[in-house]
């Protein structure tokens, strides 16, 4: 950690956070000085959203020192945060569609004339002023709903400004920004650093990290790994740091025989989601989707199952058409999908093991139209022993389950209708470290029958332990396609944080 | 979006329009002078069917005096709407608040009538605070907590009244007289709605806390990470809505000079329905209080005028409902439209 004698806006010191069994963060570390740009880096799970949360007075923290300006300091709510003088723009803006811009950026501590009356044209008028501070053309009239995303990121950051916080912490503000958009955002992030504030800005982009900021924190795991200033380190060193681990062991794929190509997608296109994706996936491979949170691998994966229309382009398996926006033609030709969302998509929680796993083939097991626990629970046996599902009975309920024997509740559910193509999206999402290895056996099992996997993961070790192929996908487009012997953490972040306009093949 | 060239819109673009052409233009875009509309439509084609409907001396004062209670209710259920719950206790409260008022009558016609009023609101206040504490901290859908409600306070109103039926001999002639006097040509009973009705407007659009009812109804979870103070805005919410069916309760027993157990039954879906068709967004977060309190005016205007117009009173049911379906049709289109208008004018930019 560079050596400051000032005291630092913001120290964070051995803060830890548990949610029920699992540790969001074991040891975060921050240290951020007043009029300086500060990066906060680290993989998607590092636990660098739950370290704004605490700072912001969502969470409380479980241990660790939190101090603002040299003292300690409790928040209980996200007002005791605000009126410390802290400002955190979230990743989602978080507006009222319903209000005009101006209530949203004064929503609470609106200025008052005489009687207790809202002063509107003393609030408005400041809006205009807010605005045209930022250098923006917005009505201070007009509703938040319909806004950009980078407009409604600016409304925050007026919001920040109006609140004179001291500390602006922006989490990811430019994962949906174009490259004007990034350099007017920057461009607002250095005029207030000028002014003596303290900025914190997460960012997976290491070229925007290294042109706005002056130091960089990065974070693996939970915990705390390294504070450099940004002119004395390097991408690939900062990526080490983040990556850190040996990936190679964790993961054992056994070599599967490859056959044909069982999905073809070719051009598959939606506007403002994805554009032009052609890949394919044989018997017996999987293919990684890597890429960042919203580079749109889930949109793809929806679309090519029939959940979402798309705008162009073909979805072929084993050489037959897929009709589109049809999650049943797609079953039908053999494609199965676990989502991310396991709990809210993939399973119904209050219902059996033994339903859950019979819920896609019900209709072939109905007699007489009825259907019987006893039929269901006949037709699932052989599925649930076979992937070890730990339950004593298929009557007791997916929800009393852990989140990796949900896991195999789901994918079981799949494997009942005999696919011939798994999508599965996150597929160790919130699963203990332990369980997470039984998946990826299971998967890699899977694939030498000769199933074909495309698999969504947001953890760069898990696909590199995993993939026969990387493809990684960046704002929506395929920008990489790396075979398993050449796959590095390094060359694949690099294709996933490739910023628009970027020329340079990836890889 | 950038700052250059064309203002295709005044919609993205900051608005060169001047105070007075605002205001008209929020008046004739507004959702309320659509339902003002069909409202004077409605009357001008009930007394041209029968004149007296509208120029005669009762007919005037009837068209103002119906819809006192309703509107009331309306307001009250408007405010506890626009923050994304719903309060369908409010008819048991009225119920209440009527025997409560009548009782005290019977037993001492000298009581002073404010003073009665006064007890009424309270002890409507009073469920309200029930029902907004258990709202607020059970965090279970106020659908859910006030059909409930609903139903445990009739249920006490039923044991505590039984078969008795407090009637006209029981309230002073000063207390009855309420239920006809005018003030300028104005009910005084439609007067009070009405005075609630422009200070909780006034509250609405101007107050701090008013203004934060609209923001936890447009996003609840938005409004907590603002550092609103949602439990303690739903709960005032709710209390409100009981204060004006305890007072609705109070209405009541002065228009009709009577209250029993069954006073107010099935009020409380007219009054929902007042609101929806007043364009107040069942999810909370838009509407005003206005189109709430026409919404009011309309639906019982509706149901005094149908037989007059040759339609049969068993329709009457079926012409509120295809009104609800009508307005919720019409605001769905209105919003789809309005929201494509704005990504439109920010994509334009």
């Amino acid at each position: 950690m560079p050596p400051t004698d000032a005291t630092p806006v913001l120290e964070l010191r051995d803060v830890s956070k548990s949610f029920g069994a699992v540790q969001a963060l074991r040891s975060g570390s921050l240290r951020v000085d007043a009029g300086s740009i500060h990066a906060l880096v680290g993989e998607n799970g590092a636990g660098k959203s739950t370290l704004v949360k605490i700072v912001a007075g969502v969470y409380r923290r479980d241990g660790g020192v939190l101090a603002l300006g040299g003292e300690s300091v409790d928040f209980d709510s996200t007002a005791e945060s605000k009126a410390a003088g802290i400002a955190v723009i979230y990743q989602e803006p978080t507006l009222f569609p319903d209000l005009s811009v101006t209530e949203n950026i004064f929503m609470g501590r609106q200025p008052m004339a005489r009687g207790g009356r809202i002063d509107r044209a003393a609030m408005i008028a400041e809006t205009r002023a807010l605005f045209t501070r930022l250098g923006v053309d917005i009505d201070p009239r007009r509703p938040a709903l319909g806004l950009s995303i980078a407009d409604q990121q600016i409304i925050e950051i007026a919001k920040a400004i109006s609140l004179d916080a001291r500390l602006l912490i922006m989490d990811e503000p430019t994962a949906a920004l174009s490259g004007n958009e990034v350099a007017r955002l920057f461009a607002v992030a250095r005029s207030l650093r000028d002014e003596g504030r303290a900025l914190v800005f997460i960012s997976h982009r290491f070229d925007e990290v290294f042109a706005l900021c002056d130091a960089v924190t990065v974070m693996r795991d939970g915990a705390y790994i390294a504070t450099v200033p940004t002119a004395e380190t390097t991408e690939a060193q900062i990526v080490s740091q983040m990556v850190g681990r040996e990936v190679a062991d964790l993961f054992p794929k056994t070599e599967a025989e490859i056959g044909d190509v069982v999905l073809d997608v070719a051009g598959l296109t939606t506007a403002g989601e994805f554009h032009d994706v052609t890949f394919s996936v044989r018997a017996g491979e999987i293919v990684g989707l890597a890429g960042l949170v919203g580079a749109g691998r889930s949109e793809i994966a929806r679309a090519i199952f029939g959940i979402d229309a798309y705008d162009a382009g073909s979805v072929t398996v084993d050489g037959n058409a897929v009709a589109r926006r049809n999650p049943r033609a797609a079953i039908r030709a053999g494609i199965a999908f676990v989502p991310e969302d396991r709990r809210q998509q993939g399973l119904v929680v209050d219902g059996s093991v033994g339903r859950n796993i019979a819920s896609v083939i019900r209709s072939g097991l109905t007699r007489a139209g009825l259907l019987t626990t006893a039929a269901e629970n006949s037709a699932v046996q052989p599925w649930a022993s076979r992937l070890e599902v730990k339950t004593n009975a298929l009557d007791m309920p997916a929800t009393t389950m852990s989140g990796g024997n949900q896991q195999k509740v789901v994918i079981a559910k799949w494997l009942a209708t005999e696919p011939r193509l798994l999508i599965i999206d996150e597929p160790t999402r919130g699963i203990d470290v332990g369980t997470k290895a039984e998946v990826h056996r299971l998967l890699s099992e899977l694939a030498g029958k000769g199933l074909a996997i495309l698999m969504i993961s947001s953890e760069l070790p898990e696909v590199l332990g995993m993939a026969d192929r990387v493809l990684v996908v960046c704002e929506g487009r395929i920008t990489a396609d790396i075979a398993r012997a050449d796959a590095t953490p390094e060359n694949v972040m690099a294709a996933a944080t490739r910023s628009a306009g970027d020329e340079e093949p990836a890889a | 979006m950038s700052t250059t060239e064309q203002t295709p819109d005044v919609l993205v673009a900051p608005s060169q329009q001047s105070r007075g052409q605002r205001a008209l233009r929020a008046v004739l875009g507004s959702r309320e002078l659509a339902i003002a509309i069909v409202l004077v439509a409605l009357v001008a084609a009930t007394t041209a069917r029968r004149p007296s409907f509208l120029t005669g001396s009762d007919g005037f004062r009837d068209l103002l005096l119906s819809p006192s209670v309703l509107l009331l209710l309306a307001i009250g259920q408007m405010v506890v709407i626009v923050t994304r719950n719903v309060d369908l206790s409010v008819g048991s409260t009225l119920g209440i608040s009527a025997y409560v008022c009548g009782s005290l009558f019977s037993a001492d016609q000298e009581r002073s009538v404010l003073v009665v009023f006064v007890i009424c609101v309270v002890v409507g206040a009073g469920l309200g605070l029930v029902n907004g504490l258990l709202v607020a901290f059970f965090r279970v859908p106020a659908l859910v907590i006030t059909l409930g409600t609903m139903y445990v306070f009739r249920g006490v109103l039923k044991n505590v009244a039984g078969a008795n039926r407090i009637t006209a001999g029981d309230f002073p002639a000063g207390f009855e007289r309420l239920g006809t006097q005018q003030v300028l040509g104005i009910p005084v009973l439609t007067i009070i709605g009405l005075v609630v009705l422009v200070a909780v407007g006034y509250y609405l659009r101007t107050a701090r806390g008013g203004r934060e009812l609209y923001a936890i109804g447009s996003d609840p979870d938005a409004a907590t990470l603002y550092g609103l103070p949602v439990a303690r805005r739903v709960i005032t919410a709710f209390v409100l809505c009981g204060a004006l069916a305890g007072l609705a309760g109070a209405v009541t027993a002065a228009r009709y000079a009577t209250a029993y157990s069954g006073t107010g039954s099935g009020i409380e879906l007219q009054a929902v329905a007042a609101v929806v068709i007043g364009g107040v967004a069942i999810f909370g977060g838009s509407g005003t209080v206005w189109g709430a309190a026409i919404g009011a005016f309309l639906l019982i205007t509706i149901n005094r005028a149908l037989p007059i117009l040759g339609i049969s009173e068993y329709w009457q049911g079926a012409v509120v409902g295809a009104l609800i379906l009508g307005s919720i049709c019409l605001d769905r289109y209105l919003s789809a439209r309005r929201a494509r208008h704005l990504i439109e004018a920010r994509d334009d930019a």
